[in-house]
């Protein structure tokens, strides 16, 4: 059984169709990449999923139930991570804060909590800046530390909106290769720009455009597209809709 | 000098201002990292109305004050919280017409008015026993609230949409967080008046948040600033016969200018 199954789903903000008859499976270890213009719903998509929005129209069921009642298998990692830069807290607090929802201590943070946040930033690569404001690390670092907090509540999907939108190169490359690692036992969702890396990753794309536009990359069709070096948004959407067709 | 601590207003100052140190210190320092500066503010000159309802129906100043200024938070939260487009049209409109009821009800209060300097500009000096054990009651409220609901807090004020993800109450932390401020305005009205009222609970707040790493430290900090600033101010209004408010100001505001100075001289 997927573990996101998604049945004639429809949404409107007031009277305006964001998403019209979205149908869509996500199996148990996929790497989702999901593509589409700015204000195509892709974001409205993910707000579905993780229950902020209500459902008006066909179903989500997350592990075979409402989306509420699953919240807590699931990691969330922001768009932006660039807000609040002078806020006072340190990269541990950060991470958790992944820990609320589960019992807590009467104050403070228990031991264990500390040592589960530890783990989730060795995972990441990033606990020697446990004690660092968050203030002063870098973009790609700092959304380190968001995957790291997401995956503290140890989770069975984990979903990322934009997670490279304000990173150079460099970290981008490495918050791709992090997410290959956790896909091994993870299931990932990420909502990107950067189609080329994208491509080298994900397992399924779709394009939302209020509609969607399925795709299953064979390996030979990845390849096909990274002999040319790099591509397009439109040439890559072309192939797709080619596939939609048949 | 010296003598002067042994008048028993002049303790009672003392005391009052640095309860509302410590409570304004906390509280600033949630009031600035959720950018609800101007929120506090116009829940500042809201309460005005309050005090003028108090006087008119005579019953105690700061009971009147505290329940309206409340009253102005719940609306401004639900207003934030609801219609965030048009936030700063209603609570400017609030602003206004508080101080307005609170003018037109003190000027209809027969008899002798109450000096309406006193409450724009503090009145320290006048700080009676009732009010010390009032803003002793409201410094242990905050400080109990803030042990046991801190890391609510913290996520709510960090990161407020990944809070709710998780399951937090935001809405109710954040009018929480709104009516602490209230309270805590009210209470440090009497200390500088409510003009002055956002320049305490941000200039100390503003140093310690250069200076902190976590929230609780900055509270700690804003605290410590806070009630160095006061006494300082009032030794100044003592020694010079100036206004206590305005001093207490002033002098957070020169040292403000200073840890600027040398951050900047220190960073060169």
């Amino acid at each position: 059984m997927p573990i996101i199954q998604i049945k004639n789903l429809s949404f409107a903000y007031d009277k305006q169709k964001i998403l019209e008859d979205i149908n869509l499976d996500i199996e148990e270890n996929d790497f989702l990449a999901i593509i589409g213009p700015n204000g195509g719903g892709k974001s409205t998509l993910l707000k579905l999923i993780l229950g902020i929005n209500p459902v008006q129209q066909g179903s989500i069921k997350t592990f075979g139930e409402k989306p509420q009642k699953n919240l807590s298998k699931i990691g969330y990692v922001p768009q932006n991570t660039n807000v609040n830069t002078d806020f006072p807290i340190k990269v541990i607090e950060v991470v958790l804060m992944g820990h609320i929802g589960t019992k807590q201590p009467l104050f403070g943070y228990a031991k264990e909590e500390i040592l589960c946040a530890m783990g989730a930033l060795a995972q990441v690569g990033m606990e020697e800046f446990a004690q660092k404001k968050i203030g002063d690390l870098s973009g790609g670092q700092r959304q380190r530390v968001m995957i790291a907090r997401a995956l503290c509540a140890h989770p069975k999907i984990l979903i990322l909106d934009e997670p490279t939108s304000s990173v150079d190169i460099d970290g981008q490359k490495k918050i791709y290769k992090l997410l290959e690692l956790l896909n091994k036992t993870i299931t990932i969702i990420v909502v990107s720009h950067d189609i080329s890396v994208v491509l080298e990753y994900a397992n399924k794309i779709i394009h939302i455009n209020k509609q969607l536009i399925y795709h299953h990359l064979t390996d030979k069709e990845k390849s096909k597209l990274n002999d040319n070096g790099h591509f397009c948004e439109v040439e890559l959407f072309n192939i797709l809709k080619k596939e939609s067709l048949c | 000098m010296l003598e002067a601590l042994s008048y028993e207003f002049i303790q009672n100052a003392l005391i009052a201002g640095l309860l509302v140190s410590m409570a304004s210190g906390i509280i600033g320092s949630l009031i600035v990292v959720n950018r609800m500066v101007f929120l506090a503010g116009g829940i500042a000159h809201t309460a005005y109305g309050g005090i003028g309802i108090a006087v008119f129906f005579g019953f105690p100043i700061f009971l009147g004050a505290s329940i309206f200024a409340v009253f102005a938070a719940l609306i401004i939260a639900f207003i934030t919280l609801n219609h965030r487009n048009r936030m700063d049209t209603f609570i400017g409109l609030m602003w206004a017409v508080g101080m307005a009821l609170g003018v037109v009800l003190i000027d209809l209060t027969p008899g002798y008015n109450v000096d309406l300097m006193s409450y724009l500009f503090g009145s320290i000096l006048a700080v009676s026993h009732e009010d010390i054990l009032y803003m002793g009651g409201l410094l242990a409220l905050i400080v109990t609230i803030m042990t046991f609901w801190y890391r609510d807090i913290l996520a709510v004020s960090y990161d407020s949409e990944y809070a709710a993800l998780r399951g937090i109450n935001v809405k109710f932390f954040y009018t929480l967080i709104l009516v602490l401020s209230a309270l805590t305005v009210v209470v440090a009205i009497k200390v500088v008046g409510l003009i002055l009222v956002i320049a305490l609970l941000t200039i100390p707040v503003y140093v310690a948040e250069k200076l902190s790493n976590t929230l609780y430290m900055m509270m700690i900090l804003s605290a410590i600033f806070s009630s160095l600033f006061t006494l300082l101010g009032l030794w100044f209004s003592y020694t010079f016969n100036i206004a206590s408010g305005a001093s207490i100001i002033l002098i957070s505001a020169l040292s403000l200018f200073i840890f600027l100075l040398y951050n900047r001289l220190r960073l060169k």
